[in-house]
């Protein structure tokens, strides 16, 4: 059941990145649906952040073109969460004035901005005191609070670079949760990097697995159990033979 | 055998001993230094080690500290207004000067390359080795004594604002390019405060070499009024009472403009270190 009827949503090709002189990426090209998640999956270093970045246009490509919705990059929206929340957040600011931060570099009245973080945090059930600084929650709210700047003004794509590495296993399973209802609630397009399996495969509707480099892809594993998905999902029949799959294909690609 | 079992008692944690015997003896704990020294100050004054012409007692010292302080002819607080407001004025002006420039320096990479030697040499010379050359511009005007220390605290306000700007780290930058921020949204929303940590380093060394430089002024610059002059002139007629007076007036001058500083900058930079 590949779901080849999905036309292309991002769209690379013949991309090319080195970093002085080794080679990443060469004819690069990868196709990506709209309205799904897709978790990247791959070898440490093999470049699973730098294809992110370079999807979100953080950083230069060598040659190639990458497209989101048939538009060049710069003139996409892009959602991007970072590996690092502490890194990333701007502690100068009220949470709120960090959520809000897309919303007035685009030009949004106050009063409008107010509005759609309230209803943002109304859809997602969350209640913090936005008036404090980042520095003063726990790292999942925090992670929750970089996540919601990242959908706050309606992107195209949503990006995230593990978002999970620096955070504890409750927190964890809370923010896969908000992950989960934010896909249900706006059917965004989300590409995820995660290096747990479980993760991986729990949030996706198709897993990206990434060979060393220079990196290809190895393969697109679909994996489409209906939402939402609950704690007893990892022990569905099917999930434990899509992430046992995963892995069998992860081992081989070590081995060579 | 011994099976006795252990248990973590208060008293093998010799923390747990002084937080046990004298949980409120932590707190005198900073003025125990002031303690010794002022036992040290008195016996060399009453002990004829030292001459007691040129040493006298704390109480003394103290004593007459209050009498001059008040005193309506040439009282000590004069000179204590006098240099406090040049150095808040040479610091004003070296802030004001430094701070702009110093981002403006810090944010383009050609430029800063360009004045980084003259900044780090002129950084590097002590300032009181500059006085002379301005005396030879300005004449002994009163402007001197705020000149040189404005000039002085430019320097590492300028320094310190460059360096931070430059060395801001690239990942909420790269956030706030990535929401759409513009050139100058990432200026004044993330580099500008990025950089205030460093930029606050600056600003209170700056205001720190003014004072000393100040000081240095107003001793070898004839001068009215200031606790350098009277530092100086009491030393020179052997008043010593009243020169160390003017001494500790001025350690308690850089002490609170030091304090009231860290106060501001918490206040401002309240994400520090969190
Ligand atoms: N800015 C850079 N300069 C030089 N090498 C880089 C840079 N960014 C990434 N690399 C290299 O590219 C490779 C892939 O990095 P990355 O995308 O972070 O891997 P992953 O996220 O899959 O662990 C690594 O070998 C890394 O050393
Ligand atoms: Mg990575």
């Amino acid at each position: 059941m590949i779901s080849t009827a999905t036309s292309a949503f991002i769209n690379v090709q013949g991309l090319c990145k080195s970093f002085g002189g080794q080679v990443l990426y060469q004819d690069f090209d990868l196709t990506l649906p709209e309205g799904k998640v897709i978790s990247v999956f791959g070898p440490n270093g093999c470049g699973k952040s730098t294809l992110i970045n370079m999807m979100s246009g953080l950083i230069p490509i060598d040659q190639g073109q990458i497209t989101v919705a048939d538009k060049p990059l710069r003139r996409s929206r892009i959602g991007y969460v970072f590996q690092n929340y502490r890194d990333t957040l701007f502690p100068w600011m009220s949470a709120f004035d960090n959520i809000a931060y897309p919303l007035k570099v685009k030009g949004m009245a106050e009063k409008n901005r107010h509005q759609r973080v309230d209803q943002l945090l109304a859809t997602f059930d969350i209640t913090l005191d936005l008036r404090r600084y980042p520095y003063q929650f726990s790292g999942g709210q925090q992670q929750l609070i970089a996540i919601l700047r990242a959908v706050v003004a309606d992107p195209e794509v949503l990006f995230l670079d593990e978002p999970f590495s620096a955070l504890d296993f409750e927190m964890t399973l809370y923010i896969r949760e908000k992950l989960q209802q934010v896909h249900m609630e706006s059917n965004l397009t989300t590409v995820v990097v995660s290096h747990d399996l479980e993760d991986a495969v729990y949030l996706a509707d198709q897993i990206l697995l990434l060979s060393k480099r220079p990196t290809h892809v190895v393969e697109k594993v679909q994996f489409e159990l209906p939402r939402p998905r609950t704690p007893d999902t990892v022990s569905h029949p099917e999930f434990v033979r899509t992430k046992g799959h995963c892995l069998d294909i992860f081992r081989q690609e070590m081995r060579q | 055998m011994n099976q006795k079992k252990r248990q973590p008692s208060p008293s093998q944690n010799p923390l747990a001993i002084a937080s046990k015997w004298v949980p409120w003896a932590d707190k005198l704990l900073p003025l125990l230094g002031v303690v010794i020294l002022l036992s040290f100050w008195e016996i060399a004054a009453t002990s004829n080690w030292v001459n007691p012409v040129l040493l006298p007692t704390p109480v003394a010292t103290i004593a007459e500290l209050v009498i001059v302080t008040f005193r309506p002819e040439n009282g000590l607080f004069l000179d204590f207004f006098t240099t406090l407001w040049r150095t808040l004025l040479s610091f004003a002006i070296g802030a004001i000067l430094g701070v702009p420039l110093g981002i403006i320096l810090g944010s383009n990479e050609r430029v800063y390359r360009s004045f980084e030697f003259l900044i780090d040499f002129f950084r590097s010379t002590p300032a009181s080795a500059l006085i002379p050359m301005f005396l030879l511009f300005l004449g002994t005007s009163d402007w001197n004594k705020v000149v040189i220390p404005a000039f002085a605290g430019f320097l590492v306000i300028i320094f310190n604002s460059a360096y931070g700007v430059m060395n801001a780290r690239q990942s909420r930058i790269l956030a706030a390019r990535v929401m759409g921020a513009s050139h100058w949204d990432i200026f004044k929303d993330v580099l500008f405060w990025e950089s205030l940590p460093q930029i606050f380093i600056g600003l209170r060394t700056g205001i720190s070499i003014s004072l000393v430089i100040v000081i240095v002024a107003e001793m070898f610059i004839g001068t009215d009024l200031g606790l350098g002059k009277r530092i100086f002139e009491t030393q020179q007629i052997l008043n010593v009472k009243d020169m160390y007076a003017s001494i500790l007036t001025t350690g308690v001058l850089g002490y609170c403009l030091n304090m009231i500083f860290r106060f501001v900058e918490k206040q401002i930079v309240h994400w520090s270190g969190r």
